[in-house]
């Protein structure tokens, strides 16, 4: 348990963690405290924020309540950002793993895959993907999640390099395990720390994605994101800036809380690294 | 010489990945609904059957997909990227006409970034913990943070808007015709928001690695004998620490190529910028599939390009990657 207390030693992680359990409150208290729908007229269009009781932070261009589509926004944020980052990290152990362990031909081919991700922008990918696909809910967190996947295959290839020739390792292939036996039972559990850690900024990284992508209406549009409250308010940013600069500071928030918590993680699981 | 056979090899081995990257888009592509002469018919008004059953036969699209990969593989070694049927214009045309708002775009962003990375991650690195440090480093956190494109409106709102010192958008002023030192000032004045919009994250990157590695390299035996044999404190930092502490700070700039070129995309559409990175999301739109194919293979090609630069850099300020090679 020393990790639990180094973690809470760090003041900046114990923010990120207040700020993520808020955020994380504010998705699960969302249809409690709204019920309505949240994409559902509400009153007079464009009132600023803390005028009328009713709307403490005003209505959008078309009469629908701020409050409800952030509290109902960061539902669509964690469940995007922590599905995407579910698949990438998956696809990322699945190809870091077999090329770590395999190596020659297999490591070749897998690695020239991971490059021709990493060569193409990750968002003109996402954009063909969109392009192809449409873009549902579904289809948007698996284009995100697919984009995502190259840092973490790297990450756990790195890791099964140096594990593949332990003793614990030899002494398994002594035993007469199978590699798949290998793979999962005995390298994976030692691979997984940093790749989990890591799996902070993919979330980061998949939010930012996604709120980009429906700030450019490329986004499920039937779902009150943050992302699509930040470009519709751009068509009245001039005067009424605040339908924008809400949701934003929403994102700001959320991304800020995840990387404080995965830098805190970090810390807390490599203690050697922080004194740095 | 060897630095640049060793960049070379590399950049030939880039040459497989790019075309997996064509054969891969290539081939999803077939999967989107509808295709270019949809897209024409559309915009003619429509039309009936024949027409565009000739039409497919005029593209090549009657072939099939393996044909038609051929085909366009056999087309772009002779740098021919095919035909926009939205622009009317070979695609290679309408890329080459929006590139240069994105060239200008990135490399601004990536000066400003990289130059005030290293100030503030020497500053920060020099006063660790203590509260320049603390600022700097939580700046970065909360900049790392922020959604480009709600950083790049809420500065139109505060400086075009309430304060009016700089144009909301667009890359010149084509109310007026100017002409020399004019018009670049112009075009100048029009970059100023876009590139501290996309440098933004990238600033909060590079001065957390600049931090780190100086740190790092703070710590060498090497620094403490420069410090023993007496040479002031500017002295270490600029000639012996800077030049070790940005080997990390160059790799970064390959490895973020792509990541900015994507940022692009979202930057050009928030200040309506002709750039590159609009026409990829105009072509996304209007489902415009052969412009989206030929971005797809330039800006892949950017990234090889700009990592081949960072190659022959980084030999330059590690003479020993050069030797070992």
């Amino acid at each position: 348990m020393d990790a639990v207390k180094r973690y809470f030693r760090s003041p900046a992680a114990v923010i990120g963690l207040i700020l993520l359990l808020l955020v994380i409150a504010m998705a699960v208290s969302a249809g409690w405290l709204y019920p309505r729908d949240p994409l559902a007229l509400a009153g007079r269009p464009l009132l600023w924020p803390f005028t009328n009781p009713r709307f403490l932070l005003g209505t959008d261009n078309s009469g629908r309540d701020i409050a409800a589509q952030i509290f109902y926004g960061a539902r669509i944020s964690l469940l995007i950002g922590g599905v995407a980052t579910i698949i990438a990290i998956l696809i990322g152990i699945l190809v870091g793993a077999f090329a770590g362990y395999y190596g020659g031909w297999v490591d070749n081919v897998l690695m020239r895959i991971t490059e021709a991700f990493q060569t193409l922008p990750n968002f003109v990918l996402l954009l063909v993907l969109v392009a192809v696909f449409g873009s549902t809910l579904t289809t948007v967190t698996i284009a995100v999640g697919v984009v995502s996947w190259p840092a973490p295959a790297r990450l756990t290839r790195a890791e099964f390099l140096s594990l593949r020739n332990r003793e614990f390792v030899q002494a398994g292939k002594t035993l007469g395990m199978r590699d798949i036996q290998l793979i999962l039972g005995e390298i994976l559990p030692n691979a997984l720390p940093p790749v989990i850690v890591y799996a902070s900024v993919v979330m980061a990284v998949a939010i930012l994605l996604e709120s980009a992508l429906a700030f450019l209406r490329l986004s499920d549009p039937n779902v009150a994101s943050w992302g699509n409250l930040i470009g519709l308010g751009r068509d009245v940013l001039r005067v009424q800036w605040y339908v924008s600069a809400i949701p934003g500071i929403a994102i700001l928030v959320t991304v800020l809380a995840v990387s404080l918590v995965g830098q805190g993680l970090n810390d807390a699981l490599n203690p050697r690294l922080k004194s740095r | 010489m060897r630095i640049l056979s060793l960049a070379g090899r590399r950049l030939a081995a880039s040459i497989p990945t790019l075309i997996l990257i064509l054969i891969g888009v290539f081939l999803l592509l077939q999967l989107a609904p509808g295709d270019t002469v949809d897209a024409l018919m559309a915009q003619m008004g429509g039309g009936d059957a024949a027409t565009a059953e000739a039409l497919r036969k005029f593209y090549g699209l009657d072939l099939s997909v393996p044909a038609q990969l051929g085909n366009y593989l056999w087309h772009l070694v002779r740098l021919d990227l095919g035909f926009s049927a939205i622009y009317g214009k070979p695609v290679a045309t309408v890329i080459l006409e929006r590139l240069p708002p994105t060239i200008l775009l990135m490399t601004a962003s990536l000066s400003f970034a990289f130059f005030f990375g290293l100030v503030f991650g020497v500053i920060a690195a020099r006063g660790v913990n203590r509260w320049p440090d603390t600022l700097i480093s939580t700046l970065g956190l909360i900049f790392y943070a922020t959604p480009s494109f709600w950083f790049g409106l809420m500065a139109i709102v505060v400086f075009s808007v309430y304060l009016q010192w700089l144009p909301p958008g667009g890359f010149e002023d084509i109310g007026t015709v100017q002409t020399g030192i004019w018009r670049l000032l112009d075009i100048a004045s029009h970059l100023v928001l876009p590139t501290l919009t996309l440098g933004l994250i990238f600033l909060a990157i590079y001065l957390r690695i600049m931090r780190a590695s100086m740190l790092e390299v703070l710590n060498l035996d090497f620094i403490r004998t420069a410090r023993a044999k007496g040479l002031d404190e500017t002295h270490v930092i600029t000639r012996h620490v800077l030049r070790n502490a940005l080997l990390p700070m160059v790799t970064l700039i390959g490895l973020q190529a792509g990541t900015m070129l994507g940022g692009s995309v979202v930057v050009e559409s928030v200040f309506s910028l002709p750039g590159l990175g609009r026409l990829a999301y105009e072509s996304v739109v209007q489902r415009d599939l052969n412009t989206l194919l030929g971005i797809v293979f330039v800006s892949a090609l950017l990234v090889i390009i700009v990592n081949f630069v960072v190659d022959l850099l980084y030999a330059r300020l590690d003479p020993r990657i050069a030797a070992e090679g």
